[in-house]
């Protein structure tokens, strides 16, 4: 579905992204992981189309996106969300998600009436007459997911959904994700919190230093010596091992 | 519906009752001033884009309809929709630089400013705006001309271009076009992200708003048969077009109307109560905009709501 292949990207003097390659099998949540600053929103932000990368070439659907705007790629159902909800904050709830619905809506009219349905989707059935912008943390989150969901994308990307949720929103929302997932939207998910990696991707990469250093299925990817000394620095993994021997 | 309808209807029935050629000329430039605020609405109240110099838009369409007619003979009916057209090409020139370069907020504002301030300056220097003399419409009254020997004649054109600009605005509340400038005035990489072609959106925004602006000066033009480019690129119509609706209610329907009426009215009074003292009419212009932005941020058109909601926290058994 999506090929991401040999983007770099160097913000003046800063190498953001040196080599970074990926691959999001249609129908299959593909998570990307890594410390801070690993290059992770920069890697989405590009494929999203926000931000242009130096080289590297990105397929969707057996097509060359490289190059296209933002909202076109929207058009074609690759849609972000972002990593600090971004709302509108003057409108409602449901206005909120009918901006989204009317991607593919007919006229206003039915952009507002589908926006309830994308709410219920998400569990925001309640606050649709809310102000967006005295939403909490929580709801802000589950909002950009709505709005994300309403414009009836083919690919999802989402940068870190789950941050700032307490373990129970957590998993109402990975649950949500994954009906998403069984509605036959790919996604492509960039997380922190270790719980919504594990219990949702079928393919994890691990990006760090503007390289992938690491692919493959959930478990064996976080057992992977190079990934841990990513996260946790230099020897951990050696260190780590030989307690298990220890013990 | 019925309601706007009918309040249209009472307001073309006012020359009726208003006999007075002052009354009636109070009522003109109320509405002329509020055809001016809605075009500055449609782009600053919908689409957050505030200009400061919706002059550019004005002007160019009050010296297309000028040149028009004494250059080439034009009808003036014919003038007042080609000088819409001009002042939609005038929005979409300063809009299409301003915006294909990410200008936004101050920046577009002073941007706009300096489109006037050079349109101004053109139009002292070049010959067939008249230069600095300005352009005087030689006087043949009759309807076909666009020239009424009464004022109930431009009552009834200037009455028919606002209820057109409030139903534009009216248009925007409810369409997808609108619901797109709203979302890019809220955030425009949200808009952006949801598909929304933020840039174009904008251009359509600045388009339609020089048009109306453009069809202001052309009716002005007409009103006053004169014309210079102190009147039509002055920093006097471009805080008007702003004022209008920031005292109002920026990005509402009937904002525009309210604003326009509220500074007409101070504008006589202040006149009545000091003869002609200059300048003094914008010392209250600016006081009245700081009442509001501090105790009204939504302007006038919100005063319902807000008393609605203190006399709810005052009732008992609401608390």
């Amino acid at each position: 579905m999506l090929e991401v292949a040999g983007i770099a990207k160097r913000f003046g003097g800063l190498a953001a992204l040196a080599d970074a390659s990926l691959t999001a099998r249609a129908g299959a949540i593909t998570a990307l992981i890594g410390p801070n600053g690993a290059g992770k929103s920069t890697l989405f932000a590009i494929i999203a189309g926000f931000i242009a990368p130096d080289r590297g070439s990105i397929r969707f659907a057996g097509r060359e996106i490289l190059g296209l705007p933002a909202h076109a790629l929207a058009r074609l159902g690759v849609v972000r969300t972002f990593q600090t909800a971004q709302p509108f904050a003057g409108l409602t709830v449901r206005e909120n998600i009918a901006i989204g619905c009317q991607l593919r809506a007919r006229s206003r009219a039915e952009a507002l009436r589908e926006a309830a349905g994308i709410a219920r989707q998400v569990g925001m059935a309640a606050l649709l007459d809310q102000q967006a912008g005295a939403l909490t943390i929580a709801a802000r989150k589950r909002l950009e997911l709505a709005r994300a969901l309403a414009t009836g994308p083919r690919l999802l990307l989402l940068d870190e959904v789950m941050a700032g949720l307490n373990p129970a929103e957590t998993a109402e929302l990975i649950a949500v994700i994954r009906a998403i997932r069984d509605g036959g939207v790919t996604l492509l998910l960039t997380e922190h919190v270790m719980q919504a990696v594990t219990g949702l991707a079928e393919q994890i990469y691990v990006l760090n230093g503007g390289r992938i250093i690491a692919a493959g299925a959930p478990a064996a990817v976080l057992a992977d010596a190079g990934v841990i000394e990513a996260y946790l620095g230099h020897g951990a993994a050696a260190r780590l091992s030989g307690r298990e021997t220890h013990a | 519906m019925a309601l706007p309808l009918l309040a249209l209807a009472a307001l073309a029935a006012l020359p009726l009752l208003l006999r007075s050629d002052f009354w009636l000329h109070f009522a003109i430039m109320t509405l002329y001033v509020a055809l001016l605020g809605q075009s500055w609405n449609l782009l600053g109240g919908y689409g957050g884009q505030r200009s400061f110099g919706h002059a550019a838009f004005f002007g160019t369409g009050a010296y297309a309809a000028a040149v028009l007619q004494l250059d080439l003979g034009v009808n003036p009916w014919a003038c007042l929709a080609l000088a819409g057209l001009a002042g939609a090409a005038a929005g979409a020139l300063v809009g299409a630089l301003s915006f294909r370069y990410g200008l936004r907020g101050s920046y577009f504002a002073l941007v706009t400013l300096a489109f006037a301030e050079v349109f101004r300056i053109l139009a002292d220097s070049v010959p067939f705006t008249g230069a600095g003399v300005g352009l005087q419409i030689p006087l043949r009254q009759s309807a076909a001309n666009f020239q009424f020997p009464d004022k109930a004649g431009f009552y009834a054109v200037i009455l028919a271009l606002t209820a057109l600009a409030t139903a534009l605005a009216w248009w925007v509340e409810h369409s997808r076009f609108g619901a797109a400038l709203v979302a890019l005035r809220e955030n425009e990489e949200a808009a952006r992200a949801l598909g929304i072609d933020v840039n174009r959106t904008k251009l359509r925004a600045i388009a339609l708003s020089g048009g109306l602006a453009g069809l202001a000066g052309s009716f002005y033009v007409q009103y006053y048969l004169y014309i210079d480019p102190r009147l039509a690129y002055g920093v006097e119509v471009s805080v008007a077009a702003l004022l209008v609706p920031l005292i109002g209610g920026a990005g509402t329907v009937f904002g525009p109307l309210v604003g326009a009426l509220v500074l007409r009215a101070l504008n006589e009074a202040s006149s009545r109560l000091t003869g002609d003292a200059p300048g003094l009419n914008l010392v209250l212009y600016g006081a009245l905009l700081i009442a509001i932005l501090a105790f009204l941020p939504d302007g006038l058109v919100s005063l319902g709501a807000r008393l609605r909601q203190a006399l709810r926290r005052r009732a008992p058994g609401h608390a």
